[in-house]
Order: structure tokens, then sequence, then C-alpha cells
């Protein structure tokens, strides 16, 4: 499979590179011509405002909302999970995603840097270890959205920090600072397989 | 389930989310607004930009909390902020005021001409400047968790940029094409500690995310730093010191992600109005030259 990483901002190098582990070809993708190249797309952690100020400055964005439209499968990590969201709450004002998945994300729900953590956690029957960084969760979601894992927070509650719905697929955390490919292998064997003719 | 803050692992994964974005210098909410509407990837908070410390002169020193907690209130990305050089409170305060990163500066005035504060003691996670791969190197020993060259800030002079990214790219090749048996007598001549020193040799690259500061005022600047390899960059004076900082910022930001695409980056560079107007390093008395600060 061609995998595309989102490469205007953020830490798409090690998603490339996990596609590559994982035995995919990984592209980068910062223009249409690219997007129109790969089966499948991964929106990286970063920066969300950053990445969809680019992504509309370079004509990308209603291009991916099309693609997402069409059933092309997308996993995003933490910034790729607010831009898989189809609502989110304490954005930037006016912020854009491209949406797809039906549910509310809170941005930075686990606090500012100072509060960002490791922990393990069980993701689909598996137990692993996870990075939180600035780290947004599902606040609310439609019952057609599946929870792969959720953690309680300071709150005492557990959020959903990792959700499918076809094939969008999203995570709280990065994988992609791990050196466990487990996450990934789950959206190129379960969310990409299924997905791709 | 275990759960642990304050990482080595959380505060190198967050600059690691910075890469390829451009930080940048703010004085005030309005400021702060307009750098993330561009697409900034995280703003400094600070009082003056350096352009106005070199100006105005007398003692640089940490901002006024309540002007970064307006910032941190008004903006959604993440928000760094400044303390100096071994002024180990200063940081504790930035530290309890939730900042996100602490840039321990030299463009601040020094507080200890010796130690740097130990930063593995922090919860927040610090940047620190450097200007060679053993000061790279002696930071990141002592906790940084990401390393900016310094060039020289408030100058819009992109050489000492250039200068600082060149020594430390070339001592990072240097290590790489060394025999393990020559690694100890490098890690002597770099006064760096010889675990670190090993470890970029076998990788050949720095531990931690490498941005680069200090002169960068043009979109070509910013193209050029990354083109030499730097994560991303942080802008200082570059954008609020010219004629038209908002479309200068989203041109810096352009210029950053498609660094390597010249028509994007000419593009960019139309009509931003004036830049800032600058000041050439090598007419500036040794004395006030902040590179030389940092041990």
């Amino acid at each position: 499979m061609k995998i595309g990483v989102l490469a205007l901002q953020g830490d798409f190098r090690e998603h490339l590179l996990a596609a590559k582990q994982a035995g995919h070809a990984g592209l980068t993708v910062r223009r249409s011509e690219e997007l129109a190249e790969v089966d499948a797309l991964i929106l990286p952690g970063g920066e969300s405002t950053t990445i969809a100020q680019l992504a509309r400055t370079f004509d990308l964005f209603t291009d991916i909302k099309k693609r997402i439209a069409e059933g092309m499968p997308v996993y995003g990590s933490c910034a790729g999970m607010i831009l898989l969201a189809d609502r989110i709450v304490d954005g930037a004002l006016g912020q854009e995603t491209f949406g797809g998945i039906d549910m509310t994300v809170r941005r930075n729900a686990f606090g500012r840097q100072v509060d960002s953590f490791e922990s393990d956690l069980n993701f689909n029957g598996t137990e692993m270890h996870a990075v939180f960084i600035r780290a947004p969760w599902v606040e609310e979601l439609s019952s057609s959205v599946q929870v792969l894992s959720d953690v309680i927070a300071a709150d005492g509650k557990r959020h959903p920090v990792a959700v499918r719905q076809g094939a969008l697929f999203a995570t709280s955390f990065h994988p992609e600072l791990t050196t466990d490919l487990r996450v990934h292998r789950y959206f190129f064997d379960q969310v990409c397989a299924g997905a791709i003719k | 389930m275990s759960e642990a803050v304050g990482t080595a692992r959380v505060k190198r994964g967050m600059a690691e989310m910075l890469k390829g974005g451009v930080i940048m210098d703010v004085v005030n909410v309005e400021q702060a607004k307009i750098a993330q509407d561009a697409g900034a990837c995280a703003v400094m908070a600070l009082e003056r930009v350096p352009a106005d410390i070199r100006a105005q002169g007398g003692v640089a020193r940490m901002s006024d909390p309540d002007m970064i907690e307006k910032i941190k209130a008004a903006v959604t990305i993440p928000v760094m902020a400044k303390a100096r050089i071994g002024h180990f409170v200063e940081a504790r305060i930035l530290e309890a005021l939730g900042v996100d990163y602490i840039d321990e500066s030299e463009v601040l005035t020094p507080a200890d001409f010796e130690n740097h504060i130990d930063k593995w003691d922090y919860k927040v996670p610090f940047v620190c400047g450097a200007t060679n791969l053993g000061e790279a190197l002696r930071r990141i020993n002592e906790g940084a968790a990401m390393i900016r060259s310094k060039g020289e800030a408030g100058t819009g002079d992109v050489s000492n940029a250039m200068m600082h990214m060149r020594k430390i790219g070339g001592e990072i090749r240097r290590l790489s094409s060394m025999r393990e048996d020559e690694l100890y007598v490098a890690a002597k001549e770099l006064q760096a500690p010889f675990a670190l020193v090993k470890e970029v040799a076998e990788t050949g690259k720095l531990p931690v995310v490498l941005f680069t500061a200090g002169g960068i005022a043009t979109p070509a600047d910013a193209a050029l730093m990354m083109q030499m390899g730097a994560d991303g960059v942080f802008i200082g004076s570059g954008i609020f010191k010219s004629g038209d900082p908002a479309a200068r910022a989203l041109a810096c930001v352009k210029a950053t992600t498609f660094f390597d695409d010249a028509k994007v980056v000419a593009d960019a560079s139309r009509g931003l109005g004036e830049a800032m107007v600058g000041i050439n390093v090598a007419d500036l008395p040794a004395p006030h030259r902040l590179a030389e600060r940092g041990w």
C-alpha cells in the first residue's frame, strides 16, 4: 500500500518511518498531486491550527475532505485526531477541521505540557505503553464510533483516547514516538485492508 | 496503570511536535493572535524582542507573569518563555505559570557566568542555545530537551545562524566518520560527555530536536536554515519589526514547510513590505554579541 503522511508540519518523519518499518511505501503529502497518489493518509502529531492553515493555503483542505468522504482510510495521532473530529471544544476561534468522525474532541484536554505523560493502557485488547503530549481526548461521540482505548484522567473519569469509525481511526497518543508498531499495524492491517479495494 | 509526567520522552516528544514549524517572538496578545492565525507552531512570550533589548540596553530579565498569563489565555498553541541563563528561580516561576517550554536564553542578561540550570529537575522542558556541538551536548547533558543554534539575536543578519548550523552539522559529520576508539579524544575536545558523543557518532544526529534562531528575517532565511538541516526556526524580531507582520509571518510559515521548493519560497517572498532594517553582526562590538553568552 502507498501510505501518505501529511507533511505540512509536525512529526511526519516518524510516521513515515513506521510505515516503512511495517513494509509499506511511505510518501510525503504536501500537495494535491501527491494526495492523489496515495491509498491511505496519516495525519501526524503537530499543531492542528498550523496544519489546517497550511492545508487551506495550499489548496489541500477540500481535497482531503473529499478523499475522506470517498472512503480513503485515514489515521490521525493527537493533532490528527483533532483534524478528524466533526466538532472540537477549546479550539482556536473559528478553527477548522477536516472532520469525518462523528465526535467532539477537546483540545489539550489533559492539560498543558507540564501535564504531558506516559502511561500503560489497553488498546483493542492488548497492553501497551503510550505517550501523551498536550493531548486531546474524545469528549462525546455517536454510537457509530467504536472506542478502542480509554484512560482515567485527573477528573476521575474515563475518556476515549483511541477511536474508529469505518475507515477513519484516531489516537490521542503518539505511537510514532515509540518503537512499538502495533498501532500502525492495526491501521494498515485492520482499517486499510478492509477499505482499500 | 503506571503514569509518569515530565519524563525525557514527553519533554523531547513535545519538541518533535514543533518540527517543520515557526516559533515566533510576541510581546502582547494582539501579536500572539497574529502569529497563531499565520500558522506559528508556538509563540515565545517576552516583554521586548531582541532588537529592542539591544537598542534599549539595561538588564534583560524574565517577563512579567501577568503578560505571560494573558498570552497563554489568548492562544491555543504552545507558549514558551525565557529565563536568564542559570536563573533557576525564574525557571521555577515559569514552570509554576504552566508555560509549555522554557528557553534558557542568552538573549537575557545571564544570572550565572559558570553554571546553567539543572534542567532534569523540572517537569517543564527546556530549549537552550548552542553555537557548536560541544555546547549543544553540554546543554543536553544538563537536561535540555531541545536545542536551537544561537545565531545573533536581534540583528536580522543570518550569517551567525549559518555559521552555527554549519559548525554543529560539520562536527556531527566528523564524529560519524571516526573509529570508535577515537571518540574518547573527540569527547575531550568537544568538552562533552562520552556517552552523548558516542550516541551522536552512531545516529548521525543530535538526540533532541534542533531548531535555528538568531537573525532570521525573511522567508528565504527560513528556507536556508531548513536546507541546512534545521528541524524548524525561531523568528524573533524579524516578524514584528517588519512592515507587515501578518503577511511576513504567513510567508515564513510557508517557506519553512516548502523550504526545498524555490517557487513556493519565491511566491512567499512577494509583496511583504519592508523587512526589519537590521544590524550587521560584524559591526557589533564584541561585548554586545549575545551568542558568546553560554559556557
